[in-house]
């Protein structure tokens, strides 16, 4: 074993019950390595880093840490070696406060009498939060935080066990700008101090930005390990997917609608009197619009206000010309408006049905008499749906939780499409998703626009909002600050007017 | 991360695990309730009897009854405590009305005074969003006090031939509260299977965001369902005065607790959103074959309360880990 390598995998095999998820996977890691870690969802990421992590033991292979073999029982005896991992979904207390969170898992300070020491408690967690660049108050609950803000502790949790390597499990996918500068200023001063760091992401341009290798999976088989210099994105997007795809959605062609009549939507400063403020804005049919800025901009609060889901305080909403008050997701889905939201799993799927029920959960009513579901008529709309969008699924009854994100996505949008709305609104409509369900879902918003729809595309994903937008709209702590059109749209003006002027 | 390991990765690993899961969701609590019949039939040979039989479903009715109504509840992710004290108010108020008028409407307008009590606790939650084992943990106090003043603490006699039948009477072989059992469940089970609001239920103890986002309208659906319960708890109410021939206001107590049991026993989570209805009547049938074998065994009661407990927790200990495996 080369003596600069912290970590290495030989040979991992794990199989699951009737499936193998993973067969004969190498992996290795360097002290003060960016070691990228990609592949399509259910090519084996997570069940690799829960094996890392201690959640998983191997039926095969060897794993070699800091020199020794060892075989962790369970996910404590890693995280106490030394191993830590930062979930997508992050794994934080809410109701305790930041500096509880931060040192969880460490030894407290505590006095004489075994008493925890309050102030020592803040004092630390206010160290180690300062040496990342944050002053979150320690005493501030972490219920409160914004979901970037919660990253941050768990980042600085990590960092409070000395961890030799960290996992992270798509740690910008909740990040923009600034944040994700902060977050790569942080990785490299990791590095400087020797730590390895596996990074699992879906974003191509931070994989070249921050990596040193990368490892590819697919279909639980190692396909390569390549030095990141070495290669391209293209290079790295066929050995994922196993053939060529384009990584960026391009540009459509053809004449834009004027707006020269009364827009499909029109919104004259609306306000919900908390999170966002005087934002005015229109929308041809036919026409994408992103909305981009930084995480907490204000703009999944003024889709869910667009949505119905919260009320607006103050502004007025309408549709070809015709005001409309939106008090309840009802009144909007009647007029047409239909929302992806930004969390599938808490907020669109139904997690325990069938897949074929959460497609067709909006149109029960149409195809009931008197309450009764004709269920011919049902499944003949879900099967219309899996179809039309491509969803892949052994069975529509098929619990939609065993599904991968971009086909649990492709299932929400089914369920849209089946009411024929005429605006759609998409919160980050590709987070979690991995890259060949993506492009289907580009080509899904390019189709239904070209149907006549008009689409609101909220996105973190910059290169995203730049490739499929027609406009673009930036916010900045609850203002509409900027509206970009045509050449203007890059990702320098987008970062400028979203963090308020310093180029990012 | 929590996920059964062959649930979190892909959906096709997921379909092979599926139908063992399914078919364990479905019929385990079936298998259990075969065993130990089987149990008890082998070890007293009075058990497999057919007057036996009856009077154990009769035994049975009120409580699988009350788990009925307690499924639609617990499918919403939410909890009845009231159930129990409803129970004793329909059945003083059934009674109290049949000394004015005749046996059908008495027992009808009892089932209404449970049917109001669920619609309060309905409204309260969906509007108030208060935890529903607040709201009902208020009414379960409350109306029992209710019954208590209407029947100044006595029992009301019950004189009606034709009321008294609800309880005692058969159909051809077949006892009236059995009837009225299998009818609220076949009722029950298409509601929940092929009716929207019967699917709303679901989806809104799954995901009530979700719910609320596509639309479904959540606070008239959980009124609803409160009132279902109530319902349920009317009818049991009746019945349970016409077998004791009184009005009771001290009666039903625990039976929450009894309910609340069988439906997790019959594998609907207590989170909300999975769940069967067969599956809670299993989970009365089960509860019901357990006392009544073990008294024919000649257990002493005591013990009986026991061995009824440690299956209460357990019952929970098997939710627990089904969630375990089911939530990605």
């Amino acid at each position: 074993m080369n003596p600069s390598e912290v970590l290495l995998l030989r040979n991992i095999s794990k199989s699951f019950p009737g499936v193998k998820s993973l067969s004969g996977v190498h992996f290795e890691l360097r002290k003060g390595e960016v070691h990228a870690l990609v592949g399509e969802n259910g090519a084996g990421k997570s069940t690799l880093m829960k094996i890392i992590g201690g959640i998983y033991s191997p039926d095969e292979g060897e794993i070699v840490y800091r020199g020794q073999p060892t075989k962790w029982s369970n996910p404590q005896q890693a995280r106490a070696s030394g191993i830590s991992i930062i979930h997508q979904e992050l794994k934080l207390a809410p109701s305790l406060s930041v500096a509880e969170n931060v040192l969880m898992g460490t030894t407290l300070p505590r006095n004489r009498l075994g008493f925890i020491r309050w102030e020592r408690m803040y004092e630390r967690s206010r160290e180690l939060l300062s040496s990342i660049g944050s002053d979150l108050d320690p005493k501030r609950k972490v219920g409160e935080l914004s979901v970037a803000q919660q990253q941050i502790v768990e980042i600085a949790r990590a960092l409070s066990i000395q961890a030799d390597v960290i996992i992270m499990d798509e740690p910008s996918a909740t990040l923009t700008g600034k944040e994700i500068d902060r977050l790569f200023a942080l990785i490299r001063l990791l590095k400087s101090r020797g730590v390895g760091i596996i990074y699992i992401s879906h974003r191509m341009e931070e994989i070249f930005e921050i990596s040193d290798r990368c490892t590819v999976l697919r279909d639980g088989q190692w396909i390569r390990t390549l030095e990141t210099r070495e290669t391209s994105d293209k290079e790295l997007v066929r050995l994922m997917v196993g053939r060529d795809v384009s990584v960026l959605a391009g540009k459509r062609e053809g004449e834009l609608p004027s707006g020269r009549e009364a827009p499909l939507l029109g919104v004259t400063g609306l306000s919900d009197g908390k999170r966002f403020w005087d934002v005015s804005l229109r929308l041809n049919a036919g026409e994408i619009v992103g909305i981009a800025g930084l995480v907490g901009s204000g703009r999944s609060e003024v889709l869910m206000t667009l949505f119905g889901a919260t009320r607006a305080a103050k502004g007025d909403i309408r549709l070809e010309g015709e005001p409309v008050s939106l008090d309840s997701p009802r009144d909007a889905i009647r007029r047409g408006i239909a929302l992806v939201p930004e969390s599938r799993k808490e907020q669109a799927l139904f997690l325990q049905m069938g897949v074929g029920e959460n497609m067709s959960v909006l149109r029960l009513k149409d195809l009931s008499a008197a309450g009764w579901i004709r269920m011919k008529q049902k499944e003949a709309l879900e099967q219309e749906s899996r179809e039309r969008l491509g969803v892949k699924t052994a069975s529509l009854r098929n619990r939609i939780v065993n599904l991968s994100g971009g086909n649990q996505q492709k299932a929400i949008l089914a369920r849209w499409l089946s009411l024929s709305p005429r605006v759609l609104l998409l919160d980050e409509p590709t987070r979690g998703v991995d890259v060949g369900a993506k492009e289907e879902i580009y080509t899904i918003i390019r189709e239904m626009a070209a149907e006549g729809l008009g689409l609101i595309v909220v996105s973190s994903d910059l290169p995203e909002v730049i490739g499929i937008s027609d406009r673009v709209y930036v916010m900045r702590q609850g203002r509409l600050v900027a509206e970009l059109q045509g050449g203007d749209i890059h990702e320098e003006t987008i970062m400028m007017h979203a963090t308020g002027g310093q180029v990012s | 991360m929590n996920g059964n390991p062959a649930m979190t990765e892909t959906g096709r690993e997921g379909a092979a695990r599926l139908n063992w899961r399914g078919i364990m969701d479905k019929m385990g609590i079936v298998i259990v309730v075969l065993i130990i019949s089987a149990l008890f039939a082998v070890m007293d040979e009075n058990f497999l009897t057919w007057s036996n039989m009856m009077n154990m479903l009769r035994q049975t009715a009120i409580n699988a009854i009350l788990a009925a109504g307690m499924t639609f509840v617990i499918l919403t992710g939410g909890i009845d405590l009231s159930v129990g004290a409803i129970v004793a108010l329909a059945g003083v108020s059934g009674v109290y009305f049949s000394q004015w008028m005749p046996a059908l409407p008495a027992m009808l307008l009892g089932t209404l005074v449970g049917a109001a009590a669920g619609y309060v606790n309905g409204v309260l939650t969906a509007k108030t969003k208060l935890p529903a084992i607040i709201v009902t943990l208020g009414s379960m106090t409350y109306l029992r006090g209710i019954a208590y003043v209407v029947t100044g603490g006595y029992p009301l006699i019950l004189n009606d031939g034709s009321f008294i039948k609800m309880g005692q009477g058969y159909l051809g072989p077949v006892p009236i509260p059995i009837v009225i059992m299998l009818l609220v469940y076949a009722v029950f089970f298409v509601i929940l299977k092929y009716t929207v609001f019967g699917r709303n239920v679901y989806m809104i103890g799954g995901n009530s965001e979700a719910a609320f986002l596509t639309g479904i309208r959540v606070v008239p659906r959980m009124t609803w369902v409160y009132t279902i319960s109530g319902i349920c708890s009317g009818i049991a109410g009746v019945i349970l005065s016409a077998r004791l021939l009184s009005g009771q206001p001290n009666v039903g107590s625990g039976y929450e607790l009894d309910a609340i049991a069988a439906v997790v026993l019959g594998g609907t989570s207590l989170a909300g959103g999975m769940g069967t209805i067969v599956g809670s009547l299993f989970g009365a049938l089960f509860m019901g074959t357990l006392s009544n074998g073990l008294t024919l065994l000649s257990v002493p009661y005591y013990w009986q309360l026991i061995i009824k407990g440690i299956v209460i927790v357990l019952a929970i200990y098997i939710d627990r880990l089904r969630q375990r495996g089911a939530r990605g």
